[in-house]
């Protein structure tokens, strides 16, 4: 069985698997990494969001063997690591997490580790951009939350953005 | 009932601005620890007839009948238990699904127990058959049922602990003071819960009266408080059922017909699929063909691979207007009104479509079965019937069945039922090993539970001013209650009001949900069910979004008839105080009248259920360049831009819950009405994926929303569906009055060209992507 290696929050892992199951299984279902979760294994409702070098992904649509050694995945357990120490909040999380704490935002949760990811993600992608989040950029994420908290959402991530 | 009134002019009310003194009657658990106990049956308000939200099995009880039973009181009871490291635990049993249960039940011990929140662990408790229909998270009732049980418990515990350091500081309770965890008396000695958690235990099991703080003293109750689990949620650590590690309890899934319902016959190549990379077992069972494997992803894939023979489900061949001429055909008359110059009679008949309850966590189950017994872990509203029926299908007895219920990523009726605990137990049972279960989420929108597709009619006499008869009939494919609700009603027909014991229990929840708030001469509602081949259930709120829906439109038209405003004409007719208050509050917060541009418009609605009252007013925009924005693969069409809903739930236990709760059934309202169906194409529902059943996304939620909660001197009402109905029905009110015609079938864009290309039914699902890293950002 092809041996597969990569970087996982900040720590190298190798997991022997076949190449073509997505990464979304080798996190959960072999190396017991649970934050991303399953809520329609195509792409699109976002819950298994997670960051592959700094960046949105969803390791539902991503066989592993296209993962390079170098490749970091950072999923929600992770996620406090992608900034310094002085940048972590009182629960020592990152903004986005504190922000998501401070607002209450979460239902029955279960697509939230992928919503905090998306929206570290957005963050990072309008700023680099030289800009601020707009509500066309909020109307355009598309992690499904279910019990419908998507004002909280809104209003964390305008908080989250102030905090990062 | 274990309430003893000392005041004999008092109502029966646990009113929060009572006058008597309530003394109740708890238990002492013997143990090593403080283990305190209610009743179950205790209930927080009135005990009027309210089924199936308040179950009244113990209400025939009197002190004396519980003295009695005292010497044997383990069997109904809920408990808190003060442990030795100072924090205080509690099994609800119930489900936590995103509600906010556990939150509020930790609030309430925390506030009767005075130990801080942060020190309270509500776990979900297992089935309890004992607990009869005392198990079932619905109707929104958990906490209506629950708030003064829970502080009974919490009293005899923090009873238990005075008396134990009263004996310790050589004092007496009534100059000790407890606070966060700590006695202390008037010399400035103090010790800790913990420190006399044992010593205040009870040697044996007896009963204990108790008085129940103040709650004017109240300093959590009513306080907005950030839920307990958020950290666990957050971080990835809150654990759902397909997150549990259970030895042994590889990823199981199934292989489903291409009909709704069809069973499979022969499996043409179960050899070649477990030879596939990771796959350990296939077997056939009644509803499919399960694939075990190392992972899900080869679980997908076995699935995909297996040639099934099936035999065709109970609706092959058939579409959404085959269903409904068969629902239109099950329509039984209505009495005519008369239309004359005089007397007008305004009619209009509705349709609403299949809708899914699916959430986001989808049907899933683990199942560890042996030849002598079984246990299963899954998200369950009604753990005590998933008990006896997997102990029936098993052929094992319902003690040698163990069922744990996990939290769950959502409900929304669909855990009322255990499709996905059973199908673990059969597949479990055919493999000899244990399973985790999961449900594709093609699999959750097709064959999962639906809201039944309905007609609604509603016929509404009005002559000189006034409303003379308000009829609607209601007539819908079979709403599946045989979870639960069922059971309670018939085992409680005898006591219910006259008229219902004879009805059906559908049409009695029917009847017990389904008011209409107004004063509108004779009014009449009925129900009539018809076709029982589709998987069906609640769906948040259960009938009261169509039935609000279709009356609230019927109301705006009696109003403009009149020449009226809505707001002023509900107000008017308005026969339900609570429902007056809400409604001149929503007037007011949300500007009902401000001017609106040609193609916008407000729309009021109003609610009552629950124990409670709720008005929503939405401003809709039905503008080309708000309709016709494009969106990938979603679904745009009118937006609400502001949604502003007013709700008297009674006592407030978490406003900040509250508030939730609100905004999450906003989202569900709109979708109802704008942009969520099922639709059945040739014997099975083309959705299978999130971008094929439109449930609101961020491009359709309200930029806008506020929720106001009004003060309230009533016993706590339920809070989790309350919401749903009021939003449906203001959001179709809004889109009438914004493009002129009142809409008739729900939701509005349920005959439009499918938004999607339906994915194929054979392989049943679709497969894993491989080009995830285009879409990075």
């Amino acid at each position: 069985m092809p041996e597969q290696t990569f970087i996982l929050n900040g720590e190298p892992v190798t997991v022997d698997v076949e190449d073509d199951v997505r990464v979304l299984w080798v996190l959960r279902d072999i190396l017991g990494v649970k934050g991303p979760k399953y809520g329609c294994g195509i792409n699109v409702c976002k819950a298994c969001t997670s960051h592959i070098n700094g960046k949105a992904f969803n390791p539902c649509a991503v066989p592993v063997g296209k993962l390079g050694a170098q490749d970091e995945i950072t999923t929600i357990e992770g996620l406090p690591g992608e900034v310094p120490e002085s940048k972590r909040g009182e629960h020592g999380l990152h903004p986005m997490q504190e922000s998501w704490l401070e607002n209450d935002v979460a239902q029955c949760g279960y697509c939230q580790p992928g919503q905090i990811m998306a929206a570290v993600a957005l963050v990072k992608k309008v700023r680099a951009e030289g800009r601020t989040i707009t509500d066309a950029d909020l109307d355009g994420i598309r992690n499904i939350c279910r019990c419908g908290t998507y004002t909280r959402i809104r209003e964390a991530i305008r908080d989250g953005e102030q905090r990062m | 009932m274990t309430e003893i009134q000392e005041d004999i002019g008092t109502e029966p009310s646990a009113g929060r601005h009572s006058v008597g003194r309530r003394r109740f009657l708890g238990y002492l658990i013997g143990g090593t620890t403080v283990i305190a106990a209610a009743e179950l049956g205790l209930l927080s308000g009135q005990a009027a007839a309210k089924i199936p939200s308040a179950p009244q099995v113990f209400d025939a009880y009197d002190l004396s009948d519980l003295l009695t039973h005292a010497a044997q009181p383990t069997s109904n009871l809920i408990t808190v238990t003060v442990n030795e490291d100072g924090t205080a635990g509690f099994a609800l049993p119930r489900a936590e699904v995103g509600q906010g249960i556990t939150t509020a039940a930790a609030m309430i011990i925390a506030e009767e127990l005075d130990l801080p929140l942060s020190k309270i662990d509500v776990t979900l408790a297992p089935a309890r058959p004992e607990l009869v229909w005392n198990q079932i998270t619905g109707g929104s009732n958990t906490i209506h049922a629950m708030y003064t049980p829970i502080r009974v418990a919490a009293a005899v515990a923090k009873k238990a602990l005075l008396e134990a350091a009263a004996a310790q500081l050589d004092g007496v309770v009534d100059e000790l003071e407890t606070r966060d965890g700590v006695i202390t008396d008037a010399l400035g000695n103090s010790l800790t819960y913990g420190e006399l958690a044992a010593q205040a235990a009870s040697l044996d099991t007896k009963a204990v009266e108790v008085d129940l703080k103040d709650e004017a003293t109240f300093t959590l109750l009513g306080k907005p408080t950030n839920r307990i689990d958020a950290l666990d949620a957050v971080t990835g650590k809150k654990v759902y059922t397909t997150d549990l590690d259970v030895k042994g309890a590889l990823p199981t899934m199934i292989c489903r017909a291409p009909t709704l319902n069809g069973k499979p016959t022969k499996v043409l190549n179960a050899a070649e699929v477990k030879a596939m990379p990771g796959v350990t077992h296939v077997a056939m069972v009644p509803t499919g063909v399960a694939v075990r494997a190392r992972t899900f992803g080869q679980c997908i894939d076995g699935v995909r691979a297996l040639r099934v023979d099936w035999e065709d489900g109970p609706v092959a061949g058939e579409s959404d207007q085959d269903i409904l001429s068969g629902v239109k055909a099950a329509e039984l008359p209505m009495p005519s009104l008369p239309n004359t110059p005089l007397a007008k009679t305004i009619a209009y008949d509705f349709t609403f479509w299949f809708r899914s309850n699916s959430p986001m966590d989808t049907n899933s189950a683990i199942a560890d079965v042996r030849d002598d017994r079984a246990e299963i872990w899954s998200g369950l509203k009604n753990p005590i019937v998933t008990q006896q029926q997997i102990a029936l299908e098993l052929g094992l007895t319902p003690d040698k069945v163990k069922v744990n219920v996990m939290q769950a990523g959502g409900s929304f009726g669909r855990r009322l039922f255990f499709d996905g605990a059973m199908e673990a137990a059969q597949v479990s049972q055919a493999m000899g090993v244990p399973v985790k279960l999961m449900w594709h989420r093609a699999d959750d929108a097709r064959a999962g539970r639906a809201h039944p597709l309905a007609t609604s009619r509603v016929r509404a006499m009005h002559a000189a001013g006034e409303v003379l008869a308000f009829q609607q009939s209601h007539t819908a494919v079979e709403m599946d209650l045989r979870h639960g609700f069922g059971e309670i009603v018939t085992a409680l027909a005898a006591d219910l009001p006259a008229g219902l014991g004879n009805l059906g229990y559908a049409q009695t929840i029917f009847a017990l949900t389904s008011g209409i708030p107004y004063d509108f001469g004779v009014l009449t509602q009925t129900l009539n069910e018809t076709d029982t081949r589709f998987n069906t259930g609640a769906m948040r709120n259960v009938y009261s979004p169509d039935v609000r829906t279709a009356n609230e439109l019927v109301v705006d038209q009696l109003a403009k008839a009149m020449g009226k405003d809505p707001l002023a004409f509900r107000l008017e007719f308005c026969r339900n105080e609570r429902v007056r208050g809400v409604l001149k509050k929503a007037r007011e917060v949300a500007r009902w009248g401000r001017p609106m541009p040609a193609g916008t418009a407000q729309g009021i609605a109003v609610h009552t259920e629950y124990k409670g009252a709720s008005a929503c007013v939405v401003e809709i925009d039905c503008r080309p360049e708000t309709v016709g924005r494009h969106v990938r693969d979603g679904v745009t069409g009118p937006r609400v831009m502001k949604a502003t809903m007013v709700t008297d739930v009674g006592q407030v236990i978490n406003p900040r819950g509250v508030e939730a709760q609100m905004q999450g059934a906003i989202n569900d309202g709109i979708a109802m009405t704008l942009t969520s169906s099922l639709h059945l194409v040739d014997g099975h529902f083309e959705e299978a994926s999130w971008d094929n059943y439109f449930y609101t996304r961020q491009w359709n939620t309200p930029p806008e929303i506020e929720v106001v909660i009004m003060d309230s001197n009533e016993p706590p009402g339920g809070v989790g569906e309350a919401g749903v109905a009021p939003t449906a029905a203001a959001v179709a009110c809004a889109y009438a009055r914004a493009v002129g015609k009142v809409p008739t079938e729900f939701p509005i864009n349920h005959r439009d060209p499918l938004a999607f290309e339906p994915k194929p039914r054979t392989p049943p699902i679709p497969p894993s992507p491989t080009d995830g890293l285009r879409w990075t950002y």
